[in-house]
C-alpha cells in the first residue's frame, strides 16, 4: 500500500488517476476547492478500495495554507510515498493579452503556487529519502505558441523548476516526475472541438500510475506527442514566428 | 455550446443535437434556451429515437460515474446514474453481490436502467429492474431536487422509474442486491423442436431455475415454427471453463452493406440449431458469458450496416400468449426476413413499478431487422395488428416507429404520466407516441 496525496483532486486527470491507484489499495489524502465534489469523489474511492481516503479544501493560491495542509495529509497518511499536483487553469489567452493583471494571476495559479508548494514538499520527501513527486506540466510549455504561451509560459516554468529539482533529490532516493499531457478531453477543453489527437483522462491516468511506477523521469501522455514536440522544438525561429500553429 | 451528431444503438439516424452535460451529481440542471428542450443521456443503448431529442439538447450523464456507499453486509450500494452496470458487476461479485435484475448488455448506464426499466432472464423471478431501487434523486429543470422512493413522492419515483428520461434527470440512485455463491453460473443448453415444446420447457425451468430465456429460429415453419435453445442457469460457486469466459472482440468499422440477409440468416439459424448434438448440454460459464454474450463483441450493431437496424420487442399478454406467438412467429418466417436473434422469454407475474414499465405476465419476443425501408415496415404492420390483438405492447426501449394509436393503447397510464413530464424535457419519442393523428 502506497500513501499519496493528490492535490488538485477534482480534476478529471488527478480523478482518473486516484481510482487506479485507490483500486489497487493506496490510501488516499485528497485535496481541492470544491468541498461538496471532494466529498463526492472520496467516497467513490473507498468503495473503489482504498483502505483510508481524507480530505480537505484548500484554495492553492493560498500559499500561507500550504503547511498545515501537509503537515495534516502526513498525519492523516502516516508519511508520504506520491505527491501528485495535478491542478491548473487554462488561461483565456485573448483576455489575458489585454490584461497584465490576469496574466499574472494565471502564472500564479499555473506555476507560481506550484513551486511554493513542491519546496516544502520537497523537503519533507529529501528528509525521510524516498518518494514520488509527479507534477502535471503540459507539451504547452515545451515551446510558447500564439495560441496559448501564457498558459506555456507557465507550464515551462514548471518544466525547468523541476528538471533541476530531479537533479537535485536524485541524491536522496526522491523521483520527480515531470508529466506533459497533450489534448484531453476534459471539463477544461470541453469548449473545443475535438480530433484525432485527443485523449481521454483515463488513458493519461495510466500513464501517470506507470510512470510513477517506474520512476520515469519525462513522460508524454500519450506517447506520440515525444516525437511531435521534438519537431515542434526544433522549427527555427525564423520561421516559427510566421506559422498559424 | 457544444453540438454534436448523435445516434443510437439502432444507427438509423445521425442527428446533430446540442449537448449539455452533468458533471457530479451536485451539478445544477442547465439553462436551456426557451423553446428548446432537454433529454438525459446516458449511455446511447436505446435502439431507436426514445434517447434521441433532434432540433434540442441532450444532457448528458456519462460524468457521473461515481459511487456514493456500498455496505458490504447489507448489499446496499448508492451510486451516480451515470455508472455502468459493467462496472458494479465486478466491485459487486468480488464481495458476493450481484445486480438483483440485468439487461442483455452490461454498457447501460443505471439511469438508463431505471429510466427504462430493464428486464432480465429472471423476470419471472426478480421483476423489472425498478423493483430493486431502494431510492433515487430526480433533478428537475427549476432546480427543484425530489428523493423518490416507494413509500417518498411515490407517485414521482412511479413515473420517474420506466419514464424515458422525461420527468427530469436522475442524478443518484440507491439499489438492493442480491447475494450471489461466485462469480460463475451453472447453465444448461436445451433444444426445443416447436413452440409447444417451449411452453413446456418453460414451465418445468422456471420453478428450478433463476434464470431462463430462448434463442429461436425465426425461419423454421409448419410443425418446426417456434424450434429454438432454451438457456437455463443459476449461480454458482467456482470458476468457468476455459471456453466459457469472457474475451472481447470488436467489429472495427460499419460494414458497407448489411451482413445480415436472408441467406446469411438460414446458414446462421440452421447451423445454431444443429450445432448442439444432444438435446441437453451443461456448461459451467462466467457470468459475463451467460448474460451478455454480445458485449463480447464491441460495436456489434455495426454488422446491420450505414442504414441500420429496427429491433421489434412486443409482450403478448396472457391468456391468449402461446397462440398470439405462434401468430406472430408464422408472420415472420412468411415473410423470410427473419433475423440474426430472436429471443422469447415468458414475463412473470410480479408487478413492474413504473407507469410506463412494458413487462407484463406474458411472452416476450425480440427480433432485429436489418433496416430495409418500407418493405420493413409492411412487415410491422402486419405484427402490429397481432399484437394489438392480443391487447399487448411494445417496448419503448428498442422503438423507432411504433404508430401512436399503438402506443397509447398498449400504454393506458399514459395520460395520468404526461403530469409529470418536467416542462423542460421531451424526446424524438414521446413526441411521435403523444400525438394523435
Amino acid at each position: 500500500m502506497k500513501r499519496a496525496l493528490i492535490v488538485g483532486a477534482t480534476s478529471a486527470i488527478a480523478e482518473a488517476t486516484a481510482r487506479r491507484l485507490a483500486e489497487r489499495g493506496d490510501a488516499l489524502y485528497l485535496v481541492a476547492r470544491n468541498r461538496e465534489r471532494l466529498a463526492g469523489i472520496a467516497a467513490d474511492l473507498a468503495v473503489r478500495g482504498s483502505p483510508r481516503v481524507g480530505s480537505e479544501s484548500l484554495d492553492a493560491n493560498d500559499l500561507a495554507a500550504h503547511q498545515g495542509m501537509l503537515m495534516r495529509a502526513e498525519q492523516f497518511l502516516g508519511g508520504l510515498d506520491i505527491v501528485l499536483i495535478a491542478y491548473g487553469t487554462l488561461s483565456d489567452q485573448q483576455a489575458c493579452e489585454g490584461s497584465a493583471e490576469l496574466t499574472v494571476r494565471e502564472l500564479q495559479t499555473n506555476a507560481v503556487s506550484i513551486v511554493a508548494l513542491i519546496t516544502p514538499v520537497a523537503e519533507r520527501l529529501a528528509a525521510q529519502g524516498s518518494g514520488t513527486i509527479a507534477v502535471i506540466s503540459s507539451v504547452a510549455g515545451d515551446r510558447g505558441r500564439r495560441r496559448n504561451y501564457v498558459y506555456g509560459s507557465a507550464k515551462a516554468l514548471l518544466t525547468a523548476f523541476l528538471s533541476g529539482l530531479r537533479q537535485r533529490l536524485w541524491r536522496h532516493g526522491v523521483a520527480v516526475l515531470t508529466v506533459k499531457p497533450g489534448f484531453v478531453d476534459t471539463p477544461m477543453t470541453a469548449a473545443m472541438p475535438k480530433g484525432l489527437l485527443w485523449a481521454q483522462p483515463d488513458r493519461i491516468a495510466a500513464g501517470i500510475v506507470r510512470a510513477i511506477d517506474r520512476r520515469t523521469p519525462v513522460v508524454y501522455l500519450p506517447g506520440f506527442w515525444r516525437p511531435i514536440m521534438l519537431i515542434i522544438r526544433w522549427i527555427p525561429e525564423r520561421i516559427f514566428r510566421t506559422l498559424d500553429l | 455550446m457544444v453540438s454534436r451528431a448523435v445516434s443510437s444503438w439502432g444507427n438509423l439516424s445521425r442527428i446533430e443535437h446540442t449537448l449539455y452535460g452533468l458533471r457530479s451529481r451536485f451539478d445544477p440542471f442547465p439553462q436551456i434556451a426557451s423553446g428548446s428542450s432537454v433529454l438525459p443521456f446516458g449511455n446511447g443503448r436505446s435502439y431507436g429515437d426514445s434517447c434521441l431529442n433532434p432540433g434540442g439538447a441532450l444532457l448528458e450523464t456519462l460524468s457521473l460515474d461515481r459511487f456514493m456507499h456500498f455496505d458490504r453486509e447489507s448489499g446496499v450500494l448508492a451510486c451516480e446514474a451515470g455508472v455502468l452496470l459493467a462496472d458494479i458487476l465486478p466491485l459487486a461479485v468480488a464481495a458476493g453481490w450481484f445486480l438483483p435484475v440485468v439487461p442483455g448488455t452490461a454498457y447501460v448506464t443505471v439511469g438508463g436502467a431505471i429510466a427504462n426499466d430493464v428486464h432480465g432472464k429472471n423476470h419471472h423471478r426478480a421483476g423489472t429492474f425498478g423493483c430493486h431501487v431502494r431510492r433515487l434523486e430526480l433533478l428537475r429543470s427549476n432546480g427543484e431536487r425530489l428523493q423518490c422512493s416507494p413509500h417518498q413522492n411515490a407517485e414521482w419515483f412511479c413515473a420517474t422509474v420506466g419514464g424515458l428520461g422525461l420527468t427530469g434527470a436522475i442524478t443518484w440512485a440507491e439499489l438492493q442486491l442480491r447475494p450471489v455463491p461466485g462469480p460463475s453460473v451453472a447453465a444448461e443448453v436445451i433444444r426445443f423442436a416447436n413452440l409447444d415444446r417451449f411452453f413446456a420447457l418453460c414451465d418445468e425451468s422456471d420453478r428450478d431455475f433463476e434464470y431462463t430465456f430462448a434463442w429461436i429460429d425465426c425461419l423454421a415453419r409448419g410443425r418446426r415454427l417456434g424450434r429454438g435453445l432454451l438457456q437455463r442457469g443459476n449461480h454458482r460457486q467456482g470458476a468457468a471453463g476455459a471456453r466459457h469466459r469472457a474475451r472481447t472482440l470488436s467489429v472495427p468499422f460499419v460494414s458497407p452493406v448489411s451482413m445480415v440477409n436472408s441467406a446469411s440468416l438460414r446458414v446462421f439459424n440452421g447451423v445454431l440449431y444443429h450445432l448442439q448434438r444432444s438435446t441437453v448440454q451443461r456448461h459451467t460459464a462466467d457470468y459475463g458469458a451467460f448474460f451478455f454474450p454480445l458485449d463480447r463483441i464491441l460495436h456489434w450493431n455495426r454488422v446491420y450496416g450505414p442504414r441500420g437496424f429496427y429491433q421489434y420487442q412486443c409482450v403478448l399478454p396472457e391468456p391468449g400468449a402461446a397462440a398470439a406467438t405462434a401468430r406472430l412467429l408464422e408472420s415472420i418466417a412468411r415473410e423470410g426476413q427473419g433475423s440474426f436473434l430472436a429471443s422469447l422469454k415468458r414475463f412473470g407475474a410480479l408487478s413492474s413499478p413504473g407507469m410506463l414499465s412494458f413487462p407484463k405476465p406474458g411472452v416476450t419476443v425480440a427480433l432485429d431487422f436489418p433496416n430495409k425501408g418500407a418493405a420493413i415496415e409492411r412487415l410491422f404492420r402486419e405484427l402490429d395488428v397481432v399484437v394489438s390483438e392480443a391487447g399487448g405492447r411494445l417496448y419503448p426501449a428498442k422503438d423507432a416507429r411504433m404508430p401512436g394509436a399503438l402506443f397509447r393503447a398498449g400504454y393506458p397510464r399514459w395520460t395520468e404520466f404526461a403530469r409529470y413530464i418536467d416542462p423542460a424535457c421531451s424526446s424524438s419519442f414521446w413526441r411521435r407516441v403523444s400525438a394523435e393523428s
